[in-house]
């Protein structure tokens, strides 16, 4: 296969999918994280802040869902084509909450109705929390590996992705992302509000820490097969270090009020877990459990070369531009929410 | 039923729905940019006032393209997993450049569009309303290309055989240009314009008749007025190419659009008909040789006719193809009638001088919605059996390990939560025209009890 810069297109399609799942993780990260706390909240005008908060972000932040589908299906068809199907009943759950979660914030405030407030506000917080958990779920099952056949089949049941490992991973998901949005949503606040979200930022980095180190005492213990190449490669322990170091910058920094460091760091911890994610897990896409022929690779699974090879441009293009608009909208949106005529 | 069928309902169910609302984003967008255009070059407030308005109902059918949207991709994957690993080296790279150069752009400035009219300079917020309506129309690009891709494939070869067989890109711009994706995309864009300005040109002709808003509602009417029609009259000529694509590449959609058997024989064209599959006839009024003329501008080239083609390679369902391509056409005709009629009035200055009139326009925003529907019922049910056509059948695309109690199940799911979503869509809809431009539609009261030691 064709090469630049050493590295085949396939890997360098790897690096892409990875980042952008990355860069989805941390944008909509925080926006589902927010979801997640949204009943925390008990006044009226808290939850309209919160809301308000993400109001103008969470569609830009959903792109990078698009782009890592589209991503995933012209880099890898077999492993889109695989995952999707394997896990058809998640998927149709994950996609109905997704859509229950749009219309909680759109139509939210536009009823003054107190039981149709409080029927979107359950509705937006339950479908963000869900969302997060299934997609825990859905990684948690790939790590594990999938019984797949030779033509990339799933072969397992209906309710095979309710595995205990799986479920550990959604948990942490979900903690990760009520961290992570909890500081979004302080550097979004004041007075009140803001005092009551440093306490939920205490809380939820307590909740993260908690599921995270459960995670990876089952992961050493019972599936060997993540930690084996940072067991070979020593000097990659320093990613794991990194990552306990930024957790636990991130008290440090809230009580100086530096929230914007905070706030990168819990980014930066999300990056961190998916490249130990991104590490282990290459060269296999999906892991096969029947038969490790089965297995899909980055090599074995990938579009062609010339496929590859223009997708690339696309991404080369195409990524910095998408990321400019991001960074525009943001800084448009820049400093504490300010209700409006506009506003949700 | 089997898993074939329900997926297929699936699809068009989901596809159908979600089918509402980008082609309003669409011709909305184009409004909107003519709206704003006219408030900075004219400086006059009743612009501002009419393109905040449209935003508003703007964000809300975006909001429900988007969610509604993202349902598509994952359904490639999930219910046909076959095709998907078919396509994925061709299909994929459109379906990621539509997000990574459309719905990124559209997407990345809607917050601005929606939220930042106060934060940003009035010049910056006109460049955002374009760049959402240019992300809009990319979108439509990379969709309707990929689409067209499977209608007429170019510029790919196809590797492996039997189970592992799969297309592979040869030819990116072969691809990007294959013989139908040219008409296709000018097609589904007239489409959308007539989609947004008909619901523009209703909401105004509501206000007119109840006398409410007018010198709002007139002046938007006339801004929509020009764009529908304008449109309404070149999809006459769009619309008219993209048949002749049909005829030159899928000539047995063709034969099915007007219910041509006879295998090879001088066309007519029916204005109204039925098809009698088991006898093999057509029904109904016709306009003799009209086929064979349009085709080919004369009346004696005869017309390859669904005789011609083995049962196998036939569409299935005859009379939905045949039915659904003339209640198209019958619209558009309509359109055309209608739109140059007002502008007729218009000339003569008695626009708005007609209560009829305006209780037509304000119903009127069916017409163009209904089709685009037919129009997308004629162009993929007419394509069958072939998912890529020539390529691979339809019967060979799903996914093997799904079954089909779960699309039973994900059917059920989509359409109880899909009949919520229209009716929440028409109610708040319904809402924001009843509280008209110049009031603000919700009234946040303030929490009646005290929460002192809440927050």
């Amino acid at each position: 296969m064709d090469t630049f810069l050493g590295i085949d297109y396939a890997t360098w399609w790897y690096l892409v999918i990875g980042a952008v799942f990355t860069g989805y993780a941390i944008l909509d990260g925080f926006d589902l994280g927010a979801g997640s706390l949204h009943l925390f909240f008990k006044k009226e005008e808290s939850r309209r802040i919160a809301l308000n908060a993400i109001g103008p972000v969470w569609d830009g932040n959903e792109v990078w869902l698009v782009i890592g589908g589209g991503t995933l299906f012209s880099g890898f068809p077999k492993v889109y084509a695989s995952i999707f199907s394997a896990f058809y009943i998640p998927f149709m759950l994950f996609l109905t909450m997704l859509i229950f979660r749009a219309i909680s914030i759109e139509f939210r405030s536009k009823e003054p109705m107190k039981w149709w407030r409080k029927t979107w506000d359950i509705s937006y917080c339950v479908s963000s929390t869900l969302l997060g958990f299934s997609l825990g779920i859905i990684l948690g099952n790939v790590l594990l590996g999938i019984p797949i056949d030779a033509q990339g089949n799933f072969t397992g049941s209906t309710l095979y992705f309710l595995n205990p490992y799986a479920i550990m991973v959604g948990i942490t998901t979900v903690a990760l992302f009520m961290m992570h949005g909890a500081i979004f949503l302080v550097m979004k606040t004041e007075n009140r509000l803001y005092a009551k979200l440093t306490i939920l930022v205490k809380h939820s980095t307590i909740f993260f820490v908690i599921s995270i180190l459960l995670l990876s005492f089952y992961t050493l213990l019972y599936v060997p097969h993540l930690s084996e190449r940072i067991r070979h490669n020593s000097w990659m322990f320093i990613i794991p270090i990194m990552m306990v170091l930024s957790v636990a910058n991130i008290t440090r920094l809230i009580a100086k009020r530096k929230y914007l460091v905070a706030f990168m760091c819990s980014s930066l911890t999300v990056a961190l877990l998916l490249i130990i994610v991104a590490i282990e897990l290459y060269p296999n896409l999906v892991i096969s459990t029947l038969d490790p022929a089965y297995t899909l690779t980055v090599q074995n699974a990938s579009s062609s070369a010339k496929s590859l090879e223009i997708q690339l441009m696309f991404v080369a293009v195409g990524v910095p531009l998408a990321a400019a608009y991001t960074g525009f909208m943001f800084w448009t949106f820049r400093g504490k929410v300010k209700l409006d005529e506009m506003s949700y | 039923m089997d898993v074939e069928i329900l997926s297929r309902i699936q699809f068009a169910f989901t596809i159908s729905f979600h089918y509402i609302y980008p082609p309003l984003s669409i011709g909305l967008g184009l409004c909107m940019v003519a709206m704003e255009g006219l408030f900075l070059r004219t400086g006059n407030k009743m612009y501002e006032d009419m393109t905040r308005f449209f935003t508003k109902i703007f964000a809300l059918i975006f909001g429900l393209g988007v969610a509604t949207g993202i349902v598509m991709e994952f359904e490639f994957g999930t219910n046909w997993a076959t095709y998907s690993k078919y396509v994925g080296d061709v299909f994929g790279s459109a379906l990621a450049a539509e997000g990574i150069f459309a719905f990124a752009l559209e997407a990345g400035f809607l917050g601005v569009l929606v939220f930042g009219w106060d934060r940003v300079k009035p010049a910056t917020h006109f460049f955002a309303t374009i760049m959402v309506f240019l992300g809009s129309m990319f979108s439509a690009i990379w969709i309707v290309v990929a689409n067209s891709w499977q209608q007429t494939p170019r510029g790919y070869r196809v590797v492996g055989d039997g189970l592992e067989a799969r297309a592979e890109i040869t030819d990116f711009w072969a691809m990007v240009f294959n013989p139908s994706s040219i008409e296709r995309v000018s097609h589904v864009w007239v489409g959308s314009f007539l989609a947004g300005s008909f619901l523009v040109l209703s909401i105004s002709a509501y206000y007119i008749r109840k006398n409410k808003h007018l010198q709002f509602s007139t002046a938007a009417f006339r801004i929509a007025l020009v764009i529908a029609t304008v449109s309404a009259l070149s999809q006459l000529f769009i619309g008219h190419k993209s048949a002749e694509v049909v005829a030159e590449h899928q000539p047995a959609k063709l034969a099915a659009f007007e219910g041509h058997f006879d295998s090879l024989a001088v066309a007519d064209m029916y204005l109204v008909g039925w098809i009698d599959k088991k006898e093999e006839k057509t029904i109904g009024l016709s306009i003799p040789k009209g086929l064979t003329f349009l085709t080919h501008q004369d009346f004696t080239t005869p017309i390859k006719g669904l005789k011609g083609f083995p049962v196998a390679d036939r569409p299935g369902a005859l009379n939905i193809v045949f039915q659904s391509y003339h209640i198209m056409i019958t619209i558009g005709m309509v359109l055309i009638g209608l739109t140059l009629y007002a502008c007729f009035l218009w000339y003569k200055g008695l626009l708005f001088q007609k209560k009829w009139l305006m209780t037509v326009f304000q119903f009127s925003v069916l017409l163009p919605q209904l089709a685009n529907q037919a129009g997308w019922f004629a162009a993929e049910t007419g394509r069958q059996p072939w998912v890529v056509y020539g390529l691979l059948r339809t019967s060979n695309a799903l996914s093997k390990s799904v079954t089909a109690n779960q699309v039973l199940f994900s059917l059920i799911l989509f359409t109880l939560v899909y009949l919520l979503l229209f009716i929440l869509f028409i109610y708040l809809l319904n809402k924001k025209i009843l509280h008209g431009p110049y009031k603000a539609d919700v009234v946040h009261r303030p929490q009646q009890e005290s929460m002192a030691d809440q927050f």
